[in-house]
């Protein structure tokens, strides 16, 4: 069963680690370095991209632009006006140059006439926006055409005659298209290289990234792990200060915080420990008078009982006689919650029949027949039985002093996933406890009901039993029936720890 | 009429009990350190001491222990309730009980009668029993080893005496509790294993594993088998 919770809790555990790892700094950081190289990358390359490629543009368009107008030049000083359809078709033939190895294609227009020097290249194909300022502006223009995934320039020329002083268009136009195949496969080759050029950049980006997330990391892991120390209590934690940057600056803080911390904790520690040393001492020293008072009190015990004396006196010296008794009861119970404050309480175990010595217990006391009980028989238990005694001892004795009878005592053998237990309760049928008193009736000198102010008891007992249960690693809790009444439950382990003095052999 | 003296420092503690053992028919009398305390014992011959284990000079540990060796006279120890380890280094110093401070002179007085009870006890049939190389006469009240007499502080006897009254029977320490130191059960079992313990030096052959007194883990105690 606890295998499988085990297996259980670490599957859930992964996808949540997983998760927590891609949110962790160094990711972040990682991604932060990487998204601001690539960024400076791709710029880079777009920007270079983009220069180079106007400028390879021009170089080619411009050359083009200059050939087409010259040739136009040369071969307008030759036609007739107006031309005729051979006229025109002896321009067009004239300005393709054929020399190239990727020639014109040539159209030229006037008025309704047209001739072109290659079949797929009419009027229709010259872009309308082209012919409109040629036509408006009387100027060479050009233009890039995409066609089926092809780039062409398209150029064109108005002829004109030049005359003194002014310029006449002749409504001659001569259009060239021309591809720029070569321009484009240049761009790619741009392209491929910056492409080549920025991946490696990213990649060692990345790489140095990480590692300087490391750097910036490691002071911030370190710093947690202090920080975990420190809250499990190990308060002399401290860091090692490296540098002047802003981590080293958080690492002094954190020594500084933990050293206040710890000097903080120790006045407080020697505050307590003196208080404490303070009460041991106080009973240490009231017990030796207790003690010569305590060794008398039987005999005047005795002679108050006699008779022979004046009333008041003997009555005076019952007083004396019991009221010895419960001082000597409350310096006892201030000497053993001193030795827990020491912690100087020593487990003396032995393995008992829990019944039978529930029993002794009650017998000892002359309370067998106050209290009802449930005692099964076969439960055995490694306790100090000193120790037990005195713990159903203070709960059947506050039972029976501030709850109303039957009061129950009842034993139980448990077994759950962390060992077997004795469960040991406690009841009465009394008014049961206000609810906020509960979780109080286990502090030192507390007194559930305030009008009470003395009690046969000490006021510690409570407190004495929940040490006592303690010792043991046991548990204890005071709660109301929901039928009426108080109920106080003790949990013991069955089989003392490990490392509990054994009384085994001698 | 019983003899008991009272080792102890504190004057008042001292007279307050001295005052209280009176009343009950003993004869008290009181010294205040162990050095008077050791010269008491041999001035005044009592049949018991009752020692406290805080005093000045030497302590109440080696007073006992002195005692023990010259014999075996009965020996109660005082001692404060939060000296756990006391209750301990006194039993090994060879005390046959303890009593814990304050105590009421009648409680004291109880514990007085159980110890001396313990040293003279008189069993009805009286006759020699023999337990390997252990004789005991139960009359006479002796314990001899090899024939080499044996002297036993009266709690050892006693403890001895009732674990082989019943060889082989397991006796939990609580049962030895009350048939030898008439404690409550739930008392404090060091006393038997101090007891055990010093016995076991006794009456056992030191290089073998005890034979006589057998550990019962869990239980408690067993006389043989053999």
């Amino acid at each position: 069963m606890i295998g499988s919770g085990a297996v259980l809790r670490g599957l859930r555990a992964t996808p949540r680690a997983v998760l927590r790892g891609l949110r962790g700094l160094r990711v972040r950081l990682a991604a932060a370095c990487l998204l601001v190289a690539m960024f400076a990358a791709l710029t880079t390359a777009a920007l270079t991209y983009r220069e180079a490629r106007g400028a390879m543009l021009q170089r080619a368009q411009d050359s083009t632009v200059h050939s087409v107008r010259d040739r136009v030049q040369t071969v307008a000083r030759l036609t007739p006006f107006p031309p005729d359809q051979a006229a025109l078709e002896r321009i067009a033939a004239l300005v393709d140059p054929r020399t190239r190895t990727d020639h014109w294609a040539v159209a030229v227009g006037f008025r309704d006439l047209w001739a072109t020097t290659n079949r797929d290249f009419g009027p229709s194909e010259i872009p309308t926006e082209l012919r409109d300022t040629v036509a408006t502006r009387t100027a060479t223009a050009f233009q890039r055409v995409h066609r089926n995934g092809r780039v062409l320039l398209a150029v064109g020329v108005p002829i004109a005659f030049s005359g003194p002083g002014r310029t006449t268009a002749s409504g001659v136009e001569v259009y060239v298209m021309t591809p720029m195949q070569t321009q484009v496969q240049e761009e790619a080759a741009l392209v491929r290289a910056a492409r080549n050029g920025a991946i490696p950049a990213v990649l060692a980006a990345l790489v140095l990234a990480l590692i300087v997330a490391g750097g910036v990391l490691r002071p911030v892991r370190a710093l947690q792990r202090a920080t975990r120390r420190l809250a499990r209590g190990r308060l002399d934690t401290r860091l090692q200060v490296k540098g002047g940057d802003e981590l080293a600056e958080l690492a002094q803080d954190f020594n500084h915080t933990a050293a206040a911390l710890e000097e903080h904790d120790a006045r407080l520690r020697r505050l307590e420990a003196r208080a404490r040393a303070f009460a041991a001492d106080v009973s240490h020293e009231l017990r030796t008078p207790l003690a010569a008072m305590t060794a008398v009190t039987d005999v005047l015990d005795e002679d108050a009982a006699a008779e022979q004396l004046n009333p008041d006196t003997a009555a005076a010296l019952r007083l004396i006689s019991s009221e010895t008794g419960k001082l000597t009861r409350l310096v006892d119970d201030l000497m053993e919650i001193s030795r827990f404050d020491a912690r100087a309480a020593a487990l003396h175990v032995d393995e008992l029949d829990m019944a039978e010595a529930v029993r002794r217990c009650l017998a000892a006391r002359g309370w067998r027949d106050a209290v009802a009980t449930r005692l099964p028989e076969g439960i055995r238990a490694e306790v100090d039985p000193r120790r037990l005694d005195v713990v159903v001892a203070n709960l059947v004795g506050n039972a029976l002093r501030h709850g109303a009878p039957p009061v129950e005592v009842a034993l139980a053998a448990e077994r759950r996933d962390d060992g077997d237990w004795v469960v040991l309760t406690v009841a009465d049928r009394g008014p049961g406890l206000a609810a906020e008193t509960l979780d109080r009736v286990f502090e030192r000198f507390f007194k559930a009901d305030a009008a009470r102010t003395r009690s046969s008891g000490s006021g510690l007992g409570m407190a004495i039993t929940l040490e006592n249960v303690r010792l043991h690693d046991g548990l204890i809790r005071a709660a109301n029936r929901p039928d009426g009444g108080a109920e106080f439950t003790v949990e013991l382990p069955r089989h003392a720890r490990v490392g509990a003095e054994g009384r085994e052999d001698g | 009429m019983v003899r008991v003296l009272l080792i102890e420092d504190d004057p008042a503690v001292a007279e307050g009990l001295a005052i209280g053992l009176r009343r009950q028919g003993y004869t008290a009398e009181v010294r205040h350190s162990g050095e008077e305390g050791l010269v008491g014992v041999v001035e005044f011959d009592p049949d018991l001491v009752v020692l406290d284990v805080m005093l000045p000079g030497i302590d109440g540990f080696e007073v006992c222990r002195r005692i023990r060796r010259a014999g075996t006279l009965p020996v109660i120890m005082l001692t404060a309730r939060d000296e756990d380890m006391d209750i301990v280094v006194g039993l090994e110093a060879g005390a046959d009980d303890y009593v814990v401070k304050p105590v009421q002179s009648r409680v004291l007085e109880a514990r007085i009668r159980a110890v001396l009870r313990r040293a003279d006890s008189a069993t009805p049939a009286g006759r020699r029993e023999v337990h390997g190389d252990l004789t005991l006469d139960r009359t006479a009240l002796t314990v001899s080893k090899g024939g080499r007499p044996i002297p036993l502080a009266p709690s050892e006897l006693r403890l001895l005496l009732a674990l082989s009254a019943a060889p082989g029977r397991v006796f939990s320490r609580g049962q030895l509790l009350e048939a030898v130191w008439e404690h409550p059960f739930l008392g404090d079992s060091r006393l038997v294993d101090a007891c055990v313990k010093r016995l076991r030096i006794k009456i056992e052959d030191a290089e073998r594993p005890a034979r006589y007194i057998q550990t019962v883990r869990g239980f408690g105690y067993r006389f043989g088998p053999l």
